[in-house]
């Protein structure tokens, strides 16, 4: 379970979050909205540890992260998987190699072996024969799935996905939807995902949060979240300029 | 006006004094990483990719640095009778000085840049976050194999460029100032010790740390946008031209003094 408690960001006077309290429950998928600079991915960043906040709590489990040293957050982040905004894969290394990377630094598999669950993550995703092309032979779409590959080929507890969506086409936007509801399914992790897109969060999520201006205002199952009343919801269910 | 003044003289010392805090932290914790298994693997990669293609540019710096050297004082020892000396001098000179110097401000132009400009590169596209966050030490992964390759590539490029500016002497000498190669090989015989050409390398070795661990910081700390990038590199250049001048009066000091 991710549990966030009065948790706070400010950069400098600047109040990037204030006061957010959340409980995202093991094996449940949780869509965090918002339109752009509203801190929503700040609070994504907040959870994998990437930054800390200024006051209050994060308890990833049993582990409260908060105030932890980057060697011991270490520790955590190997139950953890992160598909990035625009991928980040390593791009001196093969699709291969990315997708191997957490398993060659942290454990004495066998290359074979290694070989092998590359192979069955790149498959999982839908990429197959892929190993040997460098990122930049990839479409956008196909890196994500990479992406998606490498932060699943550990084993992780939970995946965070930071605006999956971004920058693709619809076709291929659903595409990768259906991929995190099948691998939710499959792996039975805890799923985060921060995005702006409102179809896609009602397709994957089985709730979604709401940030606006670094508050969090909202939050409800998928089918009830359409029919809150606040005004600043339905703007943006409207696909309205807030 | 005078409030606002001294308002912007204090932040700027401020801002520097935080640089060099970050700086301190982030050397700290590189040492501290050094308690690991080395990765050779990518210690002679970066060897590769920074020492074997900087060998060009160090060859040419030293052979001309040699041949001017030996222009201007070869005519002027040979007035004064001196042209025994003209090997010793542009030996002990290049071996002391011009060449770990050289060496190290052609490395910083050529390998401190490259350095920030992939480690920034990353930081843009979020691969260090990446690397965070598959619970790899950015520190350990990145910054560890540069600096020690840094710190075996540039005195093995030193030796190199040693001989090469040596070389460019002894044409000068020879075949322009009209001295015997013997002599010229004699006098190196009579003048250089040992220790004119290892307290060049123990230079060259600190400055190779210093090139490594400027191009790191400037790399993780750059600016976002392709102009982050751009700035953060001059930035590495300028500091670690800067701080090899520095280091090697200190290290002179040190080294030579006694």
């Amino acid at each position: 379970m991710i549990k966030i408690k009065n948790v706070s960001k400010y950069f400098g006077a600047k109040a990037a979050l204030k006061d957010i309290n959340l409980e995202i429950a093991d094996g449940e998928t949780l869509a965090i909205i918002g339109g752009s600079g509203s801190g929503k991915s700040t609070l994504l960043r907040l959870m994998i540890g990437l930054i800390q906040p200024t006051e209050g709590e994060i308890w990833i489990g049993d582990d409260e992260i908060s105030r932890m040293s980057e060697d011991e957050l270490r520790h955590v982040r190997l139950r953890m998987g992160m598909v990035f905004q625009y991928s980040a894969l390593f791009d001196s290394m093969t699709v291969g190699d990315n997708v191997a990377f957490g398993l060659v630094e942290h454990t004495d598999y066998p290359k074979e072996r290694i070989a092998e669950i590359v192979k069955e993550k790149l498959k999982q995703v839908g990429l197959e024969g892929v190993e040997h092309l460098m990122p930049n032979e990839l479409s956008g779409g196909m890196k994500k799935r990479v992406s998606l590959a490498r932060a699943i080929a550990f084993g992780p507890e939970i995946i965070f996905y930071d605006e999956p969506s971004s920058g693709l086409d619809p076709i291929t936007t659903t595409k990768i939807d259906e991929l995190i509801i099948s691998t939710q399914r499959a792996l039975g992790v805890t799923s985060v995902v921060v995005t702006h897109d409102m179809a896609s969060a009602c397709r994957i999520a089985n709730r979604i949060a709401m940030v606006y201006q670094g508050e969090l205002i909202a939050i409800d199952t998928a089918e009830n979240f359409r029919r809150l009343p606040d005004l600043r919801v339905q703007e943006f269910f409207a696909g309205l300029r807030i | 006006m005078l409030i606002k003044f001294l308002t912007a003289v204090g932040a700027f010392v401020i801002r520097r004094f935080e640089e060099f805090g970050t700086l301190v932290l982030l050397y700290v914790d590189t040492m501290k990483q050094l308690r690991h298994k080395p990765r050779m693997r990518h210690i002679i990669a970066q060897m590769s990719h920074l020492g074997v293609d900087s060998l060009m540019i160090v060859s040419l710096t030293l052979l001309f640095t040699g041949v001017v050297f030996t222009l201007q004082t070869a005519h002027e020892l040979i007035r004064f009778g001196a042209q025994s000396t003209v090997g010793g001098i542009v030996s002990i000179a290049i071996g002391r000085e011009l060449g770990p110097v050289l060496v190290g401000v052609v490395c910083a132009g050529r390998v401190g840049a490259a350095i920030t400009a992939e480690i920034s590169t990353m930081k843009v596209t979020e691969q260090i976050d990446a690397l965070r966050v598959m619970a790899v030490s950015p520190v350990d992964y990145l910054i560890v194999p540069r600096m020690l390759a840094c710190m075996i590539v540039v005195p093995l490029l030193t030796v190199f460029g040693d001989l090469i500016g040596v070389f460019g002497g002894w044409i000068i000498a020879v075949y322009y100032s009209g001295i015997s190669s013997y002599l010229f090989m004699h006098s190196i015989d009579v003048f250089v010790t040992t220790h004119d050409f290892t307290g060049g390398l123990i230079k060259a070795i600190f400055f190779g740390n210093v090139i490594a661990v400027l191009g790191c910081y400037y790399g993780l700390n750059c600016p976002e946008g392709a102009e982050g990038v751009g700035k953060a590199t001059t930035k590495t250049v300028v500091a670690s031209i800067i701080a090899i001048f520095i280091l090697n009066a200190v290290l002179t000091f040190f080294v030579y003094g006694g």
